[in-house]
């Protein structure tokens, strides 16, 4: 038998050529929205915030499009074993992208109510935590990309460092809002930025998920958690 | 080849080292496998990768061919089915076959199915055959479609009337296993569906084997999945692994169209 990574019907990999290209698209449209919020935010740039909030339409059109290219490969060409994995997790993965979208307008559009001749400690902390998301997310469409399982588990596993930020620049508000109470309508936007990030890095995880079941056809082991049950249920009775 | 996830307690039928020749040319080679009981097994691969033939010799098929030579173990509930002691004919009741192209004999309906119970000695007399004719052609979905036009040819029915009219044939013998050698190959989509029904409602009456060329076929139909290659048992499996998350490369390559 011919090994090949190319199916003998040629235009079945052309169309999943097409759905991976979809994919990697939408992918570095959603990594840019999160760059662009955050450089947006920390600027006070609102003509770039806007245009965030604009170029969201077309990460959820491209969402729209994997859908349909996927419905319509699985009813033409019935694919099989790794062929569909990959199907499902497309499905899967841009919806998570598309809610990473979605996180990256929310901080777009949370540049326009904050006060910008105040300063806040807490907004270096916050860029520092984006570009560790930025990273999550790139890894993980680009383990999709190169089919790299390895690459994903890592994706999991560092999205604790994410999760740690958050619980850090969590503190960090509190104490400054009890010390400035002046500032809590801001301190809250930032929190709300906080937790964005925070979800995003979680959704990387899922991409990162997503992709190990294609490439190996298991589940991923209960990934290492950025947080202990205990260390999660504190943090959930600290914002209660 | 991998067995693991292969809860088959209760095998109908266990080949063990199976080599099957036709003169010097070896077809099978080295194939162990059980049949479940209440299972339906497929049987899937490439042209010429031995499929039928391993199929054939499950009812000593292959005896029929001049040239064929088969060694190792085959047991029908334990029983060697090429030992000198057994009844061929008797065997070939136990273990029915049905073929690609619908072969009815040019007799009517009722003869068709009524001709094996009767050289069987099951039917007494004419009451009990037509009690089994009826009941077989029930089991095989065809009676209300027959049931006024017994005395009819059995050639006058459709494809897959002729087809499921073979699987009445077979059933009023009352068998143990089915071995169905591509059984919906010559038929259309709506006869197709229709023996796929069927093979759903006989399954865990009679232990069934499928050989197919249409894998999704294979998917619909079967719980267990084995696939040959060129001679030998590559992987076999239960049938949502062997279309979700085949373990060899062969398999995966052949059941996602790369093969070739």
């Amino acid at each position: 038998m011919a090994l090949t990574n190319d199916h003998t019907v040629k235009a079945f990999d052309e169309d999943l050529n097409r759905l991976r290209g979809l994919i990697s698209e939408m992918g570095g449209r959603a990594e840019q929205a999160l760059l662009q919020a955050m450089t947006a935010l920390k600027q006070g740039d609102l003509d770039l915030a806007a245009q965030v909030v604009r170029d969201d339409k077309k990460i959820d059109a491209l969402e729209a499009e994997v859908e349909q290219l996927t419905v319509q490969t699985i009813a033409l060409r019935a694919p099989m074993a790794d062929d569909l994995r990959e199907m499902i997790a497309a499905l899967k993965i841009v919806s998570v992208v598309e809610r990473i979208g979605d996180y990256a307008k929310n901080i777009a559009k949370r540049v326009a109510l904050m006060d910008q001749t105040r300063s806040i400690e807490a907004i270096p902390v916050l860029m520092s935590m984006s570009n560790i998301v930025v990273e999550l997310v790139h890894d993980a469409l680009d383990s999709f990309a190169a089919r790299d399982a390895e690459l994903a588990v890592r994706v999991t596993v560092r999205d604790k460092n994410v999760d740690d930020f958050y619980n850090s620049i969590f503190r960090t508000l509190v104490t400054f809002m009890m010390e400035n109470p002046k500032y809590i309508s801001e301190s809250a936007h930032l929190l709300f930025v906080a937790k964005n990030l925070e979800r995003m890095g979680d959704h990387a995880t899922n991409i990162a998920e997503m992709v190990y079941y294609v490439v190996t056809g298991e589940r991923m082991e209960e990934r290492e958690r950025g947080e202990t049950p205990e260390e999660s249920a504190a943090a959930e009775k600290e914002q209660g | 080849m991998t067995q693991e996830d292969l809860t088959i307690t209760d095998p109908k039928m266990k080949a063990h080292g199976v080599n099957v020749f036709y003169g010097e040319k070896q077809a099978i080679k080295d194939v162990s496998i059980d049949v479940g009981t209440d299972l339906v097994t497929a049987f899937i691969g490439p042209s010429g990768c031995g499929k039928s033939t391993f199929l054939r010799s499950l009812n000593r098929m292959n005896d029929t061919v001049a040239s064929a030579r088969v060694t190792g173990q085959i047991e029908l509930d334990g029983e060697d089915i090429y030992a000198p002691s057994m009844d061929v004919v008797q065997l070939r009741a136990r273990v029915g076959m049905v073929f690609q192209k619908p072969n009815p004999f040019p007799k009517s309906i009722y003869d068709n199915v009524g001709y094996g119970p009767r050289i069987h000695g099951l039917a007494p007399s004419k009451a009990d055959l037509d009690v089994i004719v009826e009941r077989a052609l029930v089991r095989a979905g065809l009676w209300d479609e027959v049931k006024d036009r017994l005395g009819e040819s059995g050639t006058a029915l459709s494809g897959g009337q002729q087809q499921r009219l073979c699987i009445a044939r077979a059933i009023a013998v009352d068998p143990e296993v089915i071995l169905m050698d591509e059984p919906c190959s010559a038929l259309d989509p709506i006869a197709t569906a229709k023996i796929e029904e069927l093979i759903h409602e006989l399954r865990g009456k009679y232990a069934i084997v499928i050989v197919t060329h249409n894998m999704q076929q294979a998917a619909r139909v079967s719980q267990r999945t084995a696939f040959f290659h060129l001679g030998t048992l590559v992987e076999y499996g239960k049938t949502t692994d062997i279309f979700t998350n085949p373990k060899q490369e062969r398999t995966k390559d052949y059941i996602t169209g790369r093969y070739g």
